[in-house]
């Protein structure tokens, strides 16, 4: 039988080879963009269907939420890709035959993001999130420049060891779950290693997540081992840039937060709320720093996503209803925004001809609808209201401060650096003496205004429905 | 079963690590291939083994493709694109082997510790769980410590052999053999880059030059 949750999959996977046989570019970012959206309907399909337990695939309030974000932000994503690459084949930077690769990677990485998410094994959500990281190191490589192969190899290396300790992880989950749940299929599903946390051997679950957090928390781009994103985000193809900030760091995310759920059951294990609400610190007081010193625009927002999503990680590391939604709501206001962004500054980088900071001011002298789609980007992902990530970032603060005075101290701070970083880039690249290269190219807009509006909707009222689905999915992560 | 099974099985693992820590000391790279393959072979017999005393069949495809991609093909490519692209027949370390075996000591200890708490699950699986860790850990340290991508990629290897040994002596557990092939996939991957993209040295913040064309500081792209 198949039903949505098949489906989600079965579309990609029939894509992959369509795409790679398809030899007019043209037909291919159609066709891409077809496959997407018909996986946004399969995705919003499950919302109405009836969900049985399965020893493969789960669906719960979580993860559906998660899927219809990725598979909408992959949607707009390839609407914009289309735009983009047709300029990148008329300047020459990519082949025909290289868009067919890349048209049959971004299927690959769709579908892999997808089984991640239904997973209801650990071992084959691993296989999801090692495909997926596979994917997007071949798309990162594609301009195949001696800074495009280094980001790759480097990608590649940290990925793969990241990954490699995170399967040390999940054999040791199993080993746990074995002793309780029995052998096989079983031992590794989510439902019943939840339900059956209480009884498992608590020291042997903290190693495992030890494992688990640095494995999967080198994806999420956390702090001490963040050092392959900058350079991932910056080399690789925008499109790229907009689903690995947009989606792959949430889907890491989320398979951290599943195993969260796993300990937070078991009394005696270690707080792993405490760990995580001091990585994603970490995280957020560096990459705030880090901002500063940035001279190429694309490197610039890459720091700005490790800040993002260490203000995500220390949310759920806080826990408690009130800090759980504000990490949901981040997570989703930083897909929607960072992927605009990527949307808007890919075209700038194309109209300028380069990344460089210094040489792009000016912008609304010279593209004035660019520059203001980038400026509201922007003043959203600072955290200015009236958008959405306003709302997370006051709730989380808020909810903070009543509990850990001390540690709001720290998380406010963070927030004022990178607040700072950005608005003295904005005010670089829209303002200032316009420099550089003033042609124009054909744009589309329209992707980065939907995110946009929707994250000004959230900002402003958030309808009663997300809000309930929201507070269920946060009282789910305890 | 009888302590004999087990036995075996140590033996089997304790001679992965022991080629662990071979290829910590090795100063030519053709001769960190030649270990690679031994440690291979070790694991393709121990992964066997595993098959034998848990009554799993389908670990034997996993053990077959360790011996034949990782114990011949995966190693003939690496001899031929040494060759083929004449890198320094010589290991280039980043820190001394002397040094890099103290630390080793020190990662085997530190498993040893770590999977202590296993032992009141089942006091088999620890040991076997420990020689895996510190296998693991022994090839993570060998990505550090070494420069050359073709060196390091044999530390990569490496590690996955540990994360195999793991996976087969973690009893029914499901889908090993799928991860094994993924994994295979993974490395094929990683050695067809290299011979493509020609990667001779690795990047990262040890190496100083990488750290001046690597912070931001790059040129346009036009």
């Amino acid at each position: 039988m198949t039903g949505p949750v098949e489906a989600t999959l079965i579309i990609p996977a029939t894509a992959i080879p369509v795409l790679a046989l398809v030899s007019s570019y043209r037909l291919g970012a159609a066709l891409n963009i077809l496959a997407c959206a018909l996986t946004l309907g399969a995705a919003t399909a499950l919302l109405f269907a009836d969900h049985p337990r399965s020893d493969l695939f789960i669906i719960d309030d979580f993860n559906i939420f998660l899927l219809v974000l990725t598979t909408f932000v992959g949607f707009t994503t390839s609407i914009f890709s289309a735009t983009y690459l047709a300029h990148e084949i008329e300047i020459g930077r990519l082949t025909p035959l290289f868009l067919r690769f890349y048209h049959a990677m971004y299927q690959t990485l769709m579908g892999a993001m997808n089984v991640a998410l239904v997973a209801n094994n650990i071992g084959l959500m691993w296989v999801g999130i090692e495909v997926a990281t596979l994917s997007t190191v071949m798309m990162v490589g594609i301009y195949r420049t001696p800074e495009a192969i280094e980001a790759a190899w480097k990608y590649f290396i940290l990925g793969s060891v990241g990954i490699g300790l995170a399967f040390f992880g999940t054999i040791l989950i199993y080993l746990v779950a074995q002793d309780v749940v029995g052998d096989g299929l079983p031992a590794m599903s989510w439902d019943l290693l939840v339900k059956s946390a209480p009884m498992l051997d608590a020291k042997l679950l903290s190693l495992a997540f030890v494992f688990l957090l640095v494995g999967y928390g080198t994806k999420v781009g956390l702090a001490p081992f963040h050092a392959w994103l900058p350079d991932a985000h910056a080399e690789g193809p925008t499109p790229i840039s907009a689903v690995l900030s947009g989606l792959l760091l949430n889907v890491a995310l989320y398979a951290l937060l599943r195993f969260k759920m796993v300990l937070a059951g078991n009394a005696s294990a270690i707080d792993v709320g405490a760990i995580m609400a001091g990585l994603g610190l970490v995280s957020l007081v560096f990459a705030g720093f880090m901002l500063y010193r940035r001279r190429d625009i694309k490197r610039l927002f890459a720091y700005s996503s490790i800040e993002h999503m260490g203000i995500a990680t220390f949310a759920f590391g806080m826990g408690g209803p009130l800090a759980n939604f504000a990490g949901l709501l981040h997570m989703t206001m930083h897909s929607l925004i960072k992927s605009g962004i990527f949307f808007s500054v890919g075209h700038i980088a194309q109209v300028k001809g380069t990344q460089r900071i210094a040489a792009i001011s000016g912008m609304s002298v010279t593209h004035p609808v660019l520059a203001l789609l980038f400026s509201l980007g922007v003043i959203a992902i600072a955290g200015l209201p009236p958008f959405g990530m306003f709302t997370s970032e006051f709730l989380l603060v808020s909810s903070t401060f009543a509990r850990q005075p001390a540690l709001s101290i720290v998380l406010v701070a963070g927030l004022l650096v990178a607040f700072g970083a950005l608005i003295l880039r904005l005010q670089d690249v829209v303002f200032g003496e316009p420099a550089g290269k003033a042609q124009t190219a054909q744009a589309s807009y329209i992707p980065a205004y939907v995110h946009l509006t929707l994250v000004l909707v959230a900002g402003l009222w958030l309808p009663g429905p997300v809000v309930q689905w929201f507070r269920g999915v946060a009282a789910l992560l305890g | 079963m009888s302590k004999l099974w087990f036995d075996v099985a140590h033996l089997l693992a304790g001679g992965m690590l022991v080629l662990s820590f071979a290829l910590l000391y090795q100063d030519r790279i053709a001769a960190v291939i030649n270990v690679f393959a031994l440690q291979a072979v070790a694991l393709s017999l121990s992964v066997a083994w595993q098959a034998l005393v848990q009554g799993a069949p389908h670990l034997m495809v996993t053990a077959a493709i360790a011996l034949i991609v990782k114990g011949f093909v995966i190693p003939t490519a690496l001899h031929h694109i040494i060759r083929r692209m004449q890198i320094h027949r010589e290991v280039e370390e980043v820190i001394g082997s002397g040094l890099t075996m103290l630390t080793g000591l020190g990662l085997v200890a530190l498993s040893i510790l770590l999977v202590q708490p296993v032992g009141e699950v089942s006091i088999y699986v620890r040991e076997d769980l420990a020689f895996a860790l510190a296998v693991i850990l022994l090839g993570l340290l060998m990505m550090i410590t070494r420069r050359n991508a073709v060196t390091q990629v044999v530390g990569f290897m490496s590690l996955e052999n540990g994360l195999v040994l793991a996976a087969t002596g973690a009893k029914g557990m499901p889908l090993v053999v799928e991860i094994s092939v993924a994994f295979s996939i993974l490395i094929a991957f990683i050695v067809f880059g290299i011979f493509v993209f020609r990667i001779r040295e690795r990047f990262d913040t040890v190496d100083v030059r990488a750290l001046d064309r690597f912070r931001g500081e790059r040129r346009d792209v036009s």
